[in-house]
């Protein structure tokens, strides 16, 4: 795919981040001695490039490798083949120094704001950690910053001196926030980042992270399985399936104009409740749940529950072929499937 | 009432309220907290104010110190040497010698005192070794895994299928009776326990997102395991360790029993190994230092479970 | 016809170390009749678990019902005896949790867990209960039924083994289901599947179900009514329908507000507005006074709502009550 091209140019360069056929596999056990492990397919050639200062979303359900995707591009899990450029550098063969100097710019947030924190160390420190460990600004300065984060994420400064059991899960988000923000990274990883959170606070983070985007040019890489806050929150959406990406599109084409199966079962799904939602899922929702990672189907890996598969299907991994302005589909019959129509009229 | 305890009632039934509140103000804003809140209260002093709330723990505590205490000023407040025969051997208990003597007429009041300082030392010393060696093994097997985890596992499976009293005995008659040999044969033996809990832990702990944080905050591997994985697995590795200082007691009074003590040094073990076969004759030669070891392992084993308590925050309620 | 789930004036409060009692849940009443489901509603912390644990009479240790009724087809459970309550849980009453992996047995196979309870319940041969067995699997459609029945829990997916907890919890035909969070675990189309199921199995069971649930967008498709639960207090109930149309109280209104909801069809707004956003936590369990416990986080809050304790639920129209005093104001 030549759309793939990796430009090295770091200057005018609108793309942030790079990803070019990423693959993660993992051994798994073996079923005999004798035997060969098995392999997961986590992550199988996964290619896509985020614009400066937008958000890119990530959608998918459990097993479709969305968040191995995002800890692969942050170097947390490591990757089996696949280029990620970074600034104009590919960082996959860093390691050592070089590594800890790109972190520098590439944080993450985590899902879950109790497991996130160290509990035996105080908010304030675990703030500190990356300007510690990068060595960023003086010595001296440091608290001053951590205070000012801290400010910046709406907790008083008095927070610092705190330890995580005393925070609130929303708290705790706010925390991890400042964390990620203390070393000025141009990317975060947001990986499920307001999923665990209740509603009220859920928007309330959102809407921080939104007004830090704002302030900062951040570059987001937003990771949900909530199609909802994925509409409203990014800017390009990738939908992935079974580590694959099945369609990616801009935010306003995705929901107009879906052109894979699987994209029509999962906005049928999360479609608010009225006669359109139950005449979407009567028509696009798949029943069962998607196969296991380790023995993929062969073919295009939603064939198994695609209401629309064909023996091509079953037999050939379809291409992502662009059919729109950025908009991608993986899909044999994406010529001659037409759409759900999304004009319904309420009764 | 302090922060900690209020949040760890309420921790079962609403996570999500604890702690400070009112503070989450709209974005940007910067509220004070609604109510003052207790500054510092660290998981270390929590679980120390938990330890002394049982009364158990206390009361080994207690024991312990008396203990400790004893060995410390016992020669200046009884300066008898131990191996001077200062008597007839088999001398009942009376003001001259208060505890009796033993075999060969040495002072077994002198004997505990000071052998209760070898004793001590060589348990907490031969626990130390153990931890260490334990320590470092799981550590470096939990968290990086891979190969170098299958090496560390098959040599502590080595060392685990040696029944450890034989191994010791073995060692101690290699290297000689002296009580430098034995604690270092005693910390040889007995790590391999220290080391399946360090690794369990450090596994457990290793692919939480907390680490990966730190990882993606620039930090190496070291600072990973000295400053992040460990202080999160102490807990329970210092509860073990408490527990190893009883073992350890225990296990000097075995190898001086089966006659593998150091003659030169008096201790609680050698006293009751030599004196073993006169027990009906002499029965405080044998008794009283019996039930110095009996006391300080009661004393090391409260405190181990007293620390138990207060650091599992399962039993921390109420 | 009596209800079949009748709570009336229920008040929990759970002792803190000082042995004093700080309520968790304060005068709530609410009723469910056959074949009908309500929602309870609200964010963690609000109470809601707890009001399924007082119906079945599984309060954990230091929690006490201080008052009130909990009428189960007009048998008090608060007084039954604890043989009763046993023959009740399971046969009158069931329950499917958040979790299904930690509520099932994972040394038994799924098959026999339904069997056994059939067997014990229901007075039925260990063969003719197998049987049974697989037929329940059948009805919460998995498919292959006979051969999954011999399957472990561990070796099911979650959705598989939620409709598993499904079966269990219909098995006995109780005349009511607790669903606690039942979907929270689940992807968004294995969601909407167990969300279908359970409508379709309410149709032909005629089961009472009490859903708890956060999310209030999705239950107004299976509820029929709702009750919003706020800090242990009921602040306002009525059709699902009339509630996600008409929410009164200001908090009903910002949960609706603060939820990003799909949009399809439409092109998305090229900028990005701000969600609705409730400020502030839900107060902490021994910081509730008598005050309206929305307070300080309520953005309509006026002097009247400061100066006097938490208005009891008031009818506003038929069937929908709230317990706010600008009620009235707050147009709908």
């Amino acid at each position: 795919m030549n759309f793939h091209a990796i430009t090295h140019l770091a200057d005018g360069n609108p793309y942030l981040l790079d990803v070019n056929d990423l693959v993660v596999h993992f051994r798994s056990g073996r079923q005999r001695p004798w035997t060969k492990h098995a392999v997961v397919h986590a992550v199988d050639g996964v290619s896509f490039r985020v614009r400066r200062g937008t958000t890119f979303g990530i959608v998918g359900e459990s097993g479709s490798g969305k968040s191995t995707t995002a800890q692969a591009i942050m170097r947390l899990v490591p990757a089996t083949s696949g280029q990620i450029v970074f600034r104009g550098e590919d960082i996959m063969p860093l390691t050592g120094e070089p590594l800890r100097q790109a972190r520098k710019h590439l944080q993450i947030v985590f899902q879950d704001p109790f497991s996130a924190l160290d509990p035996r160390r105080r908010a304030g420190d675990q703030i500190r950690e990356p300007l510690d460990l990068l060595h960023i600004g003086a010595r001296s300065a440091r608290d001053e910053r951590v205070r000012h984060l801290l400010g910046e994420v709406g907790l008083p400064p008095e927070a610092a001196d705190l330890f995580p059991h005393q925070f609130s899960g929303g708290q705790r988000q706010r925390l991890c926030i400042a964390r990620a923000l203390a070393p000025e990274p141009e990317l975060i990883v947001c990986d499920e980042a307001v999923s665990a959170l209740d509603v009220a606070i859920q928007a309330q983070i959102l809407n921080l992270l939104k007004k830090l985007q704002r302030e900062r040019g951040l570059t987001y890489i937003f990771i949900s399985h909530d199609l909802g806050v994925i509409q409203q929150f990014c800017d390009e959406i990738a939908v992935m399936y079974l580590g694959k990406i099945a369609e990616q599109a801009p935010a306003s084409t995705l929901f107009t104009e879906p052109r894979h199966p699987y994209t029509w079962s999962l906005v049928s799904a999360a479609a608010p409740p009225g006669p359109l939602r139950d005449a979407l899922k009567a028509k696009y929702l798949v029943n069962g749940e998607p196969p296991s990672p380790v023995n993929p189907p062969p073919g295009c890996r939603f064939a198994g529950r695609c209401p629309f598969a064909i023996d091509q299907c079953r037999a050939q991994q379809p291409h992502l072929d662009a059919v729109g302005p950025e908009h991608f589909v993986a899909c044999h019959r994406q010529k001659e499937l037409a759409g759900p129509d999304f004009t319904l009229p309420a009764l | 009432m302090s922060t900690v305890e209020q949040t760890l009632i309420v921790a079962p039934t609403e996570p999500s309220d604890a702690g400070i509140t009112a503070n989450a103000a709209a974005p940007g804003t910067t509220s004070a907290p609604a109510q003052p809140v207790a500054k510092a209260a660290s998981p270390a002093r929590a679980a120390l104010r938990q330890f002394l709330r049982s009364p158990s723990g206390v009361a080994g505590a207690i024991m312990l110190l008396l203990l400790i205490l004893v060995a410390i000023l016992g020669p200046i407040l009884w300066p008898t040497d131990p191996l001077e025969i200062v008597g007839l051997p088999f001398a009942p208990p009376d003001p001259d010698a208060l505890l009796g003597t033993d075999y060969l007429g040495r002072d077994v009041l002198a004997g505990l005192i000071h052998g209760g300082r070898a004793t001590m030392t060589v348990g907490a010393v031969a626990a130390f070794i153990t931890i260490i060696i334990g320590v470092s093994v799981g550590a470096l097997s939990g968290f990086f895994g891979g190969w170098i985890d299958s090496l560390l596992v098959k040599i502590s499976e080595f060392f685990q299928v040696l029944p450890p009293l034989l191994f010791a005995m073995v060692l101690v008659t290699l290297f000689g009776p002296k009580l430098t040999t034995i604690t270092i044969a005693i910390g040889a033996v007995s790590w391999t326990p220290a080391a399946r809990l360090t690794r369990a832990e450090f596994m457990r702990l290793r692919d939480l997102d907390f680490i990966k944080a730190s990882r993606a905050a620039g930090a190496g591997n070291w600072h990973l395991i000295m400053r992040v994985v460990l202080p999160n697995a102490l807990p329970p590795i210092i509860v073990s360790a408490t527990l190893a200082i009883g073992v350890a007691i225990l296990f000097e009074g075995g190898l001086s029993f089966l006659g593998l003590g150091d003659p030169n040094t008096m201790s609680w073990g050698l006293m009751i190994g030599q004196n073993r076969n006169y027990v009906l004759d002499a029965w405080w030669a044998v008794t009283f230092p019996g039930a110095a070891i009996f006391l300080a392992v009661l004393a090391v084993s409260l405190v181990g479970d007293g620390i138990n308590d207060a650091v599992n925050p399962r039993l921390r309620r109420r | 016809m009596a209800p079949v789930l009748s709570v009336e004036d229920l008040s929990v409060s759970m002792t803190d170390r000082d042995g004093k009692l700080v309520p968790v849940l304060e005068n709530l009443s609410f009723s469910v009749d056959r074949g009908r489901t309500i929602a309870l509603v609200g964010e963690s912390g609000c109470g809601k678990s707890m009001t399924a644990l007082a119906i079945m009479r599984l309060l954990p240790e230091g929690f006490v019902v201080t008052s009130g009724r909990i009428l189960l087809e007009g048998e008090d459970v608060l007084t039954a005896r604890n043989q009763r309550m046993r023959a009740l849980r399971g046969d009158t009453v069931s329950m499917v949790f958040q979790e299904p992996m930690t509520a099932l047995n994972p040394l038994y196979t799924v098959g026999d867990q339904i069997a056994e309870a059939l067997y014990h319940h229901r007075n039925l041969s260990r063969r003719e209960a197998n049987e049974q067995a697989v037929e329940f699997l059948k009805a919460v459609q998995i498919p292959a039924a006979e051969h999954r029945a011999k399957t472990y829990p561990h070796q099911m997916s979650g959705g598989m083994r939620q409709r598993v907890m499904i079966a269990m919890a219909i098995a006995c035909k109780p005349k009511l289901l607790i669903a606690d969070e039942p979907t929270t675990a689940l992807d968004v189309t294995v969601q909407a599947q167990i969300f279908d199921l359970l409508a379709k199995l309410q149709e032909e069971t005629e089961t009472a179900i009490v859903l708890i649930t956060h999310d209030l967008g999705a239950v107004a498709e299976l509820a029929d009514d709702i009750a919003v639960l706020y800090a242990g207090r009921c602040i306002e109930t009525g059709p699902s329908q009339e509630i996600a149309a008409r929410p009164r109280h200001p908090y009903t209104r910002g949960l609706l507000a603060c939820m990003p909801h799909l949009a399809i069809g439409q092109p998305k707004p090229s900028v990005w507005v701000d969600l609705g956003e409730i400020p502030g936590m839900v107060p902490g369990l021994g910081n509730r006074g008598p005050d309206c416990a929305f307070l300080a986080r309520c953005s309509y809050a006026s002097e009247v709502c400061r100066s006097q304790p938490q208005p009891p639920l008031g009818a506003i129209d038929t069937g929908h009550a709230v317990s706010c005093w600008l009620a009235r104001e707050i147009a709908a």
